[in-house]
This record gives structure tokens, sequence and C-alpha cells, in this order.
């Protein structure tokens, strides 16, 4: 019998849907390992209801831990605690950048194993087994456990399905290990640049540093005006740290998931973290001059080339068919 | 005074069609092997650190891990600017998964008692973007991973780096361990003469008892994660590609399957 610690993410009242992703596989999955699912909330400002709602995700308890909110140190020391304090075998991360790197604290502090971008979990023999797909989604490793093992979920891998009753929550006093103390978040969640909409856009133009400087998103842009009222323009995240376009138009892991009838990348080489965002799209074009490029194993139609002499004369050429 | 110490990986070279033994799940390394592209610019931020002089930064070392024959992968490493490197490298580490990677790099920085590590955002092959909080974790230090914005402030750093909810910025006090993320710097080229010269600066040999690390905690046996079998995920139907030789036909030709399809 084992028990399953599930960290949930949250910010500013609402918990990270890839958490409650996690909390409804932990919920699953403890019910074959005969165990239940305890979610850990760590922040200074989470609310009663906050809290109890993920039992609604198939969660039994919810620890509240009163630590600052948006990095590793706390919330590793919050879930070593209980986890000592418990039958708890798994922890379980939604993913996002503080599953990644809590996991990695939890895992070395307990002397455990981690298991990252998991897709998918089974029980075997009463133990967890880990999927995880490697070298560009090429293969699929399967990874168990010899003792304590930490689990980060890739982007959108577990639903979240309700169905269950508010948690009784418990507060829990953690004692801070002395890094907690040396790190502190001075602002979190700044938004920068304009704040786009890319999620309800049936068409999206994606630039990414194939660009190769800002004004060339205007190509970017000139494209999806050909296509008309319902196209935007999105980017990558190498595109969006350099300053080129806002960050509210970022698909990926730390930015939006995204499902248009049309996807368009333009000098986007497609790296997972890339793809996980953008992968239910109906229709994949990718053009790249790289023909090893990694966006060519999963874009519909592959065009290799120069985006800087194919997207004018493609603007161009839509606008006359649309006339 | 200050010493940095960089954390850099030997991977396949971009050019090498990376695989799975399919027994041990162990990546197959025989092919042409590089220093992993993501720490070239954790290698540039302790450059830019020691050159910007807030912080005075007298030595930076770079530290691997890798089978043996990495030497000219950490000699690249050296001529992009780091002082000198040191190699651990030993049988008994193979198999070695995130947390005994970990462990047995921080025993290593230990060693040299740096104010700051640094690390790449991910390495090629592996792919885990995990092994920099590990390496916090076993030093008890603050850590911080895809920093792309580094500041110096007084005895401590002010890092911004791009987290789910937009940007973050950070302080940590030194000293801590940060995974730089690839927007953060435009490392140089190295020059003819760096290239030569690398060769000439001190570069430590150890094995797992030079360096005093517990052998029960690292490789397969040591390590937590067992790899038990790999997949071939369902297959997906192979897209379409036009080569581009002509940009008129190649339009032509996308045109055509967008309007297939009822894209336009
Ligand atoms: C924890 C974590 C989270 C991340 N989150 C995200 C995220 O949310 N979103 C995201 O996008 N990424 C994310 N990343 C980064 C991701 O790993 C990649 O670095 C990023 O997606 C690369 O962006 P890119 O494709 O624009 O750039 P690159 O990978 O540099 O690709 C540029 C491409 O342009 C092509 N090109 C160059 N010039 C031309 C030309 N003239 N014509 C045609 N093609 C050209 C090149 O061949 C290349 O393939 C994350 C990484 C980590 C570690
Ligand atoms: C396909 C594949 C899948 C794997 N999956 C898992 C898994 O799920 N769980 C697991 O525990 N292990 C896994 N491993 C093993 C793991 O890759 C190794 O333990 C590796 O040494 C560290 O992880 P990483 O390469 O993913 O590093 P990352 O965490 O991606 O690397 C981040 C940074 O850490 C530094 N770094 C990493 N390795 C070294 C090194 N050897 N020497 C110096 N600096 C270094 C570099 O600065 C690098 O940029 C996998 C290996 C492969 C090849």
């Amino acid at each position: 019998m084992s028990n399953i610690l599930v960290y949930a993410l949250h910010f500013e009242g609402a918990i990270n849907k890839n958490s409650l992703g996690a909390i409804s596989a932990a919920a699953k999955l403890a019910g074959d390992l005969g165990g239940e699912a305890h979610v850990v909330l760590v922040g200074d400002d989470i609310s009663d209801d906050t809290a109890a709602s993920v039992g609604a995700y198939g969660a039994t308890k919810a620890y509240r831990v009163n630590a600052a909110a948006g990095t590793a140190q706390p919330v590793v020391d919050a879930l070593d605690q209980i986890a000592s304090g418990g039958d708890y075998g798994y922890a379980l991360f939604g993913g996002g950048l503080l599953g990644f790197e809590a996991g990695a604290g939890l895992a070395a502090r307990r002397g455990g194993g981690i298991a990252v971008e998991v897709t998918g979990l089974t029980v075997d023999g009463g133990k967890l087994v880990a999927e995880r797909p490697v070298l560009g989604d090429s293969q699929i490793s399967k990874i168990g456990f010899k003792g304590f093992g930490v689990v980060v979920g890739r982007l959108n891998a577990f639903e979240a399905t309700e169905g269950g009753s508010p948690a009784p929550v418990e507060d829990v006093t953690v004692e801070l290990s002395k890094a907690a103390g040396q790190i502190n978040v001075v602002t979190r969640g700044e938004q920068r640049g304009a704040d786009v909409n890319i999620e309800d856009a049936q068409v999206l133009i994606t630039g990414g540093r194939g660009l190769g400087k800002p004004e060339s998103f205007s190509l970017a842009e000139d494209l999806a005006g050909a296509f008309g009222g319902n196209a935007a323009v999105a980017a990558t995240r190498a595109a969006v740290d350099a300053g080129w376009f806002p960050y509210a138009g970022q698909i990926g892991q730390t930015g939006k998931t995204v499902a248009p009838k049309l996807y368009v990348g333009l000098g986007v080489s497609g790296a997972i973290q890339h793809k996980v965002g953008m992968q239910s799209a109906e229709a994949i074009v990718a053009i790249n001059k790289d023909a090893n490029a990694p966006i060519f194993d999963f874009a519909d139609l592959g065009v290799v080339g120069d985006l800087h002499a194919i997207t004018p004369a493609l603007t161009e050429a839509i606008k006359a068919k649309k006339g | 005074m200050t010493k940095i110490v960089v954390l850099v990986k030997e991977v396949p070279d971009a050019a090498v069609n990376k695989q799975l033994d399919a027994s041990t799940g162990r990546l197959v390394r025989s092919g042409e092997r590089t220093l992993n592209p993501f720490d070239t610019h954790a290698i540039e931020a302790a450059l830019q650190l020691k050159e910007g002089g807030e912080l005075s930064v007298d030595e930076v070392v770079a530290v691997t891990i890798a089978p043996a024959g990495a030497e000219k992968t950490l000699n690249k490493a050296v001529a992009l600017g780091a002082d000198r490197s040191i190699l651990l490298s030993d049988e008994g580490l193979a198999g070695s998964d995130v947390v005994a990677t970990a462990y047995a790099l921080a025993e290593l920085v230990k060693r040299e008692s740096p104010d700051l590590v640094l690390l790449g955002q991910q390495s090629d092959d592996g792919q885990s973007y995990a092994v920099g909080a590990a390496v916090a974790e076993y030093l008890g230090w603050p850590g911080l991973t895809q920093v792309v914005g580094l500041k110096v402030e007084g005895d401590k750093l002010r890092a911004e780096r791009q987290a789910e909810y937009g940007y973050d910025t950070v302080e940590v006090t030194l000293p801590a361990v940060l995974s730089v993320g690839d927007a953060i710097n435009e490392p140089r080229y190295p020059s003819l003469k760096a290239i030569m010269g690398a060769k000439k600066k001190p570069q430590e040999k150890l094995t797992l008892a030079d360096a005093g690390i517990d052998a029960s905690k690292v490789g397969a046996d040591g390590s937590q994660a067992v790899w038990q079998s790999a997949e071939e995920p369902p297959a997906k139907a192979a897209g379409a590609i036009i080569e581009e030789d002509d940009v008129a036909a190649a339009v032509e030709q996308i045109v055509a399957w967008l309007d297939e399809r009822k894209l336009v």
C-alpha cells in the first residue's frame, strides 16, 4: 500500500490545470496501489475553498503550507516533511518549471529517483511505472523506481476529471531549510508585452528564432493578415525571451496551449517544449531551412527553404487566391 | 574573490542519429561527441560576470562527468573561456540517473568550494532539465533554472526567468546554483589562439576514488530510477515535404495543399 503526494501549483487563487490533471491521475493510481492521493499547496494566500477544491479531482486530503510561493526550496521542504510523516512512496508533479525544480530537489533530498516529461503512468506488481518519451519522441522509455519515486508530467499529459467532494484541509507548519531563506521572489508572473489573444484563432502563424530579428515578425503579421479575421500571430520562447514578441503570444510549456485549425511555423525548430503546446493543431505547416529540424518529424506539410524568400510570396499567393 | 564552476556535459553531435541500447536503455555514445550546445551559454554567462567587474571573478572552472575520451570536449569549454577543467571519468558511473549524477557533481563542486555554479538549460540528450535543482539540493544552496537575465546586486544576484505565469524576478544569495536559458546571451566564438591555448590549461582527471565519491551512490546500482524497456510510439503518418528550389513553385504547392484541406 502506498499513498501518493501531489504538488498543486497555484497562482492568484487558481490551481494550475496541469496540477489538477496530476491529482486526477494520482487518485486513480493510488486506488490501484491501495492508497490515497493527498495534495500539498504551498503559499501565503491559499483560501480554504481553494485548498478543499482539490477533493473534486480525487484527492482525499489537502495539506496547506504557509510559505512563499514561486521557488522550489519551500516546496521541497514541505513535501519532504510530509512524506516523512506518512506512508508515501511517490510524489507527482503536473509539470511546470517549479515541478521540475521541486521534483528534482525532492528526489535528491529523499534519495529517490525521478522521471520527467512523463506522458503515462501504470501500476505493475504494486509499483508505479512511468512512460517517458525520449530522443525527440522517437521512443518511449518505461521507468520504474527502486525506492521513493518522483514523477513530473509532461504538459497536458494528464486530464483533470471532476467528481469528488471537497477535501479536508490540514494546515502544516514546515521547518524551512536554510536555502529557502536565501532565495526570494521579488516579482512573479510579469506579463511582458501586449495582451495578444492566440487561443481563439483558427489560423496561427508562429514566429521563431529563425526570423532573425524582431522586425521580421512583420512577415508573420502579413501572412496572418492574408488569411483574414480568424488568424493571429504567435511565437516560441526563444522569440519571446529575446523580446521580439509579447509573452501572452507564446506557445508551449511555459506559454499557451493552442489547437488551431492551421499552425504555420516560420523558423521554428519544433523543440519538445514548443510541440507540447501546439501538437493538437489540425494541420501543421513548417517552413525551415534545416531539413533535419525536429518540426519536420511532426509537420503535416514541411517546406525546406528560406522563410525570408518563401513567406512574402506565400502571403501574396494567398491574397490572390482569396481575391 | 569569486570562483565560478560551470557544469558542462558531453553529448552526441547534433548530426548523430541518437539511439538507445535496447538492452540497457542507455544512450549509444560511440558516435561523434561534442560540448552540449546549451552549456556554452553558461560559460558565456560566467565570462560576462567576470568581465562585468561587479563580481571580482578570479577563476572559471569547467567540470564534467563523462566516459573516457571527453578531454577534447572539455577543451572546447576551456577554449570558450574557462581557466581550467576537471574530468570525472570512471566505469562505476555508467548508468547514473539524474540524482546520482547530481550527487557526484555536487561532490566535485564541494572540492572547489566556488561562490557560484552555472549550468545549461538542458542537455541535448537526456533533456531532463533537472540536474541543476538536484545539485543545489545536495549542496544545500538556493537554486534556480532557466535564468535569462542576471545582475549583481551586492552579495546577491538578481535573476529573471520565464515560468508558467510570466516572468519572475528572483533574488538569490551566494553561493547558489543557476541554470541559464539559451536566451541569456550569444556565446562568442573562440579565437584560434584560445583553441590552441586550451590544450595547455590545467586539466585534472579524476576517478571516483580520487574524488572521494561514494561509489555505492552512483552508477546503475546506485541509481533509484530504473529503465525497464522502450517502445515505439504509435506511428503517425509522415507529412508531405516540399524542397524549395524555386520559390514560385514551392508557394504554388503550399497553396494547393492548403486549398485541398479547405484551409484558405
Ligand atoms: C523548461 C523549459 C520550458 C520551455 N518552454 C517553452 C515554451 O513554452 N515555448 C517554446 O517555444 N519553447 C520553450 N522552451 C524552449 C525550447 O526548448 C526551444 O529552445 C525553443 O522552442 C526554440 O525556439 P525556436 O524554434 O524559435 O528557436 P530555434 O530552436 O533556435 O530554431 C530556429 C529555427 O529556425 C530555422 N531557421 C533559421 N533561419 C531560417 C531561415 N532563414 N529560414 C527558415 N528557417 C530558418 C533554423 O533552422 C531553426 O530550426 C522551453 C525550454 C525549457 C527547458
Ligand atoms: C534518453 C534519456 C532519458 C533519460 N531519462 C532519465 C530519467 O527520466 N530520469 C533519470 O533520472 N535519468 C534519466 N536519464 C539519465 C540522465 O540523462 C543522466 O543522468 C544525465 O547525466 C543527467 O541528466 P540530463 O542529461 O537529462 O541533464 P539535464 O538536467 O537536462 O542537464 C542540465 C544541465 O546539467 C549539466 N549536466 C548534466 N549532466 C552533466 C554531466 N554529466 N556533467 C556535467 N554537467 C552535467 C549541464 O550543465 C546541463 O546543461 C536519461 C538519459 C537519456 C539518454
